[in-house]
């Protein structure tokens, strides 16, 4: 126990200079980054012609005109729950990936990973890779550190604005917006919008970076919440590579070692198993225990010095790794320069590295991501997919909507007949004017009156809704007139496409003590 | 100070506070600076919103802030642009007679939804938020109108009202309280008359002579046949439509005390626009001739 004050309640940020690698999982980044980088950029740009009363822009969320595009789809506010099901889709999206194969969402596809990997990607082009960076960061403000960060800001400034730019060209008309935007015409908010999401853009990719992920993000927590020891995840080998040595002491350790297997004897296979990419069939020979000899790990650090959040990854699993695996290409590449086989980091499943250790072989990649937990998400995912499928295809181009006055319920008229009133929304999804038929069908004591129309028809505008106050007469002393309450239904039908719609409501009849 | 290694945990080499409570000992897991820089942000952001916008309570008002800002001011600033961008409708509906205003006028439009409002803020008291009445209180939702119910007709009622004295033009009639001249025999004769003027069980007997005294008395008003009169406020005895009732005890009340509803005139208190819109939404409530 001691009464000492700690050294610091509060510490300044790290300073981070991943150096450049290449492997596979560099690859797939730059693929991943190029698509979704591509799609967030050029969505509002594609052209969806849907004739001529709606807007010709394939995506579009038009919050004025309350209607969100998305190419032949168009759906309307209270189709929200299409959205909802989208969302829902996403979560459930997200615990399967997480389940199977950990934190790959913060690894290769979360905003943040991908701009702040390109924000790397000009920092490098830059001021140069790791060591460059470094002797950078500790000089003093020599002219060519003012060029160099300077150039350095303005292209990250560059990406921030296009990056704030794309946003509001999702809620208008892309190229009118862009003309408007730069003759200094368009909307206050947009500008304001553009400039929000370019600071933070500058601020989370340029400076922020990994913090954002350790210490504002709450998927860290969340994810870890939703793994198991099933999941796959990036991991080091430690029972392969410990004890970690480098120079004269990993000879000493190595000829200690060659001495005591000379005095065992022959033995079969090594500590150092091949470990298969997915699709390459596992070698033969089994792992061995790790003995007094000195483990794979060189110390080279290599692992360390790509790392975007600045971790040891053989410390084991840890908040801060995202899991991109770009210390996997980084380790496999020493390991095959001091030929020694790949894999020791690696996706790895927390129940893998128990069987290795006991000497027996990992289960394949299939094994890991198939299994009850894994299928159930998916089962889950489709079936939801399935449902909103099914409801796009299902839902009609017209609609109607019956809300009863209920203040009064009925209104008795000079003749003594009984008349309900109800406030009907006609929904025209077609892109032409409507006219449309309400009716009745199936009780034959009930007419129907429009307010302000003689007949039964009402225009519904292109693309928007109509309401309309409807009359519902039961004459004098028929069932209906002096039933408690009786079921009807409203037909609507677009006369032009012959498309019909219903919704059912109640007649209220004269209550009779 | 003590020895420094006692200061971290053994388990995961953090270095702790040096706080123990009963054996649990608290780890230093430091905060990133730019955290605490950000939270001395929000305080120096706090203070300069106190001075700029209404902050603190004072015994009769709050500060009001350098910069001025008030919600109130705010919602009479967002009225009054409502206001100016309706300008031109509500002069047009103002001018427009409504006998001929089409219906997809946007003067019409404006109308019925202004009227709507102005019907809640001084019609509902009495006539109901619905519209629909209530004893005493005509229902405007129905096809019977005892003062007639087309627009000018509804329009001249709003703007004088009916049997008060604040108005020349009130609409006038005044009916007789029977029970001064009439016998109770006499009363309960024509009771039955009425009944079977609008079709209810009646003692065809009493109602045969109360069709003589029906005739004398009552037809000069509520006509031979007892369909009434717009032009007095009499009402259609033959309907189903009762303003004070249609049993033989509230009919009985009715000629035995007569009825005398009053209704203000809103001339003086609404303006033309307001009372040509709350004319055209009544005229749309259903019942409108």
């Amino acid at each position: 126990m001691s009464d000492s004050e700690p050294t610091a309640l509060y510490a300044a940020r790290e300073p981070i200079f991943p150096r450049r690698v290449s492997g596979p999982f560099r690859t797939l980044k730059w693929w991943i980054m190029g698509v979704t980088l591509g799609i967030y950029y050029l969505t509002p740009w594609i052209r969806w012609d849907r004739g001529p009363n709606l807007p010709d822009q394939a995506v579009l969320i038009d919050l004025a005109g309350r209607r969100f595009y998305f190419f032949w789809i168009e759906i309307w506010p209270h189709e929200l729950y299409f959205v909802a099901g989208l969302l829902i889709m996403a979560g459930v999206g997200l615990f399967l990936f997480t389940s199977a194969l950990g934190r790959v969402w913060c690894g290769y596809a979360c905003p943040q990973t991908v701009w702040t990997d390109l924000f790397l990607l000009v920092e490098r082009w830059i001021e140069g890779d790791r060591n460059a960076r470094m002797r950078l960061w500790k000089s003093g403000w020599t002219l060519r550190k003012i060029r160099l960060s300077l150039t350095k800001w303005t292209l990250w400034m560059l990406i921030s604005v296009a990056t704030g730019g794309a946003w509001v060209f999702y809620f208008a008309d892309a190229p009118t917006l862009l003309r408007d935007l730069i003759a200094l015409d368009a909307a206050p908010v947009a500008y304001f919008t553009i400039m929000i999401l370019t600071g933070t853009t500058f601020v989370l990719g340029g400076f922020m970076r990994e913090q954002i992920c350790i210490y504002m993000c709450p998927w860290p927590r969340i994810q870890a919440a939703m793994m198991d020891e099933e999941t796959l995840t990036v991991a080091y080998r430690d029972w392969r590579g410990e004890p970690r040595s480098k120079g004269t002491k990993r000879r000493a350790l190595a000829e200690r070692a060659m001495a005591s297997a000379q005095a065992a004897g022959p033995r079969i296979g090594g500590r150092s198993p091949r470990i298969p990419m997915p699709g390459i069939e596992p070698a033969a020979g089994k792992p061995e225990p790790a003995r007094d000899e000195p483990g794979d790990c060189i110390d080279c650090n290599a692992c360390v010095n790509v790392c975007p959040v600045g971790i040891d990854i053989r410390d084991g699993q840890q908040l801060a790794c995202i899991t991109c695996a770009l210390c996997i290409d980084a380790c496999d590449d020493v390991m095959a320069r001091i030929g020694k086989p790949r894999g020791l980091i690696d996706y790895l499943a927390f129940s893998d590295e128990k069987r290795e250790r006991a000497g027996k072989s990992s289960l394949s990649v299939w094994r890991h991501v198939l299994r009850p937990r894994t299928i159930a998400y998916t089962t889950l995912w489709s079936f939801i997919g399935l449902a909103l499928l099914y409801a796009l295809f299902v839902r009609p181009g017209i609609d109607i909507t019956v809300a009863p006055v209920r203040n009064p319920q009925f209104v008795v008229l000079s003749d003594g007949s009984i008349r309900n009133a109800y406030d009907v929304r006609l929904r025209n999804k077609h892109g032409e004017d409507r006219p449309f038929r309400i009716q009745i069908v199936g009780n034959a004591a009930l007419r129907l009156d429009l307010e302000g129309v003689d007949a039964t028809q009402v225009p519904v505008p292109a693309d928007d809704t109509a309401r309309q106050r409807v009359y519902v007469i039961a004459s004098a002393n028929t069932d209906p007139a002096l039933a408690d309450s009786t079921d009807i239904r409203f037909w609507v039908e677009d006369i032009v496409s012959g498309e019909r719609s219903y919704q059912d409501s109640v007649f209220n009849g004269r209550t009779r003590p | 100070m003590m020895d420094n290694r006692t200061d971290h945990d053994p388990v995961t080499g953090t270095e702790t506070t040096g706080h123990n409570w009963d054996g649990i000992q608290e780890l230093n897991t430091p905060l990133p600076r730019w955290w605490l820089w950000t939270f001395y942000l929000t305080i120096v952001w706090g203070i300069g919103y106190c001075i700029a916008y209404p902050a603190w309570p004072l015994i009769d008002r709050a500060t009001t802030g350098l910069l001025g800002y008030s919600t109130r001011a705010e919602v009479e600033a967002q009225i009054a642009e409502v206001d100016a961008r309706n300008a031109d409708v509500a002069a047009r509906l103002a001018s427009a007679d409504l006998a001929t205003l089409e219906r997809d006028d946007p003067a019409y439009h404006y109308g019925v939804a202004g009227g709507a409002a102005v019907f809640l803020a001084h019609c509902s008291q009495c006539h109901g938020a619905g519209a629909a009445g209530a004893l005493g209180y005509p229902n405007l939702l129905d096809d019977d109108w005892l003062w007639g119910g087309t627009l000018d007709a509804i329009a001249a009622t709003v703007r004088h009202g009916i049997r008060n004295d604040t108005d020349d033009d009130a609409r006038w009639s005044e009916m007789p309280a029977y029970g001064e001249f009439l016998e109770a025999e006499q009363i309960a004769a024509t009771t039955e008359f009425v009944l079977q003027l609008s079709g209810q069980a009646h003692d065809s007997q009493l109602a045969a002579s109360g069709a003589i005294i029906f005739a004398e008395e009552c037809a000069s008003c509520h006509m031979v046949s007892g369909a009434g009169d717009p032009e007095t406020g009499a009402p259609d005895l033959t309907d189903a439509i009762w303003l004070y009732g249609g049993d033989r005890e509230a009919i009985t009340e009715s000629i035995t005390n007569s009825r005398f509803g009053v209704m203000p005139a809103w001339g003086p208190r609404l303006d033309e626009v307001e009372i040509k819109a709350v004319t055209l939404y009544v005229h749309q409530l259903g019942g409108g001739e």
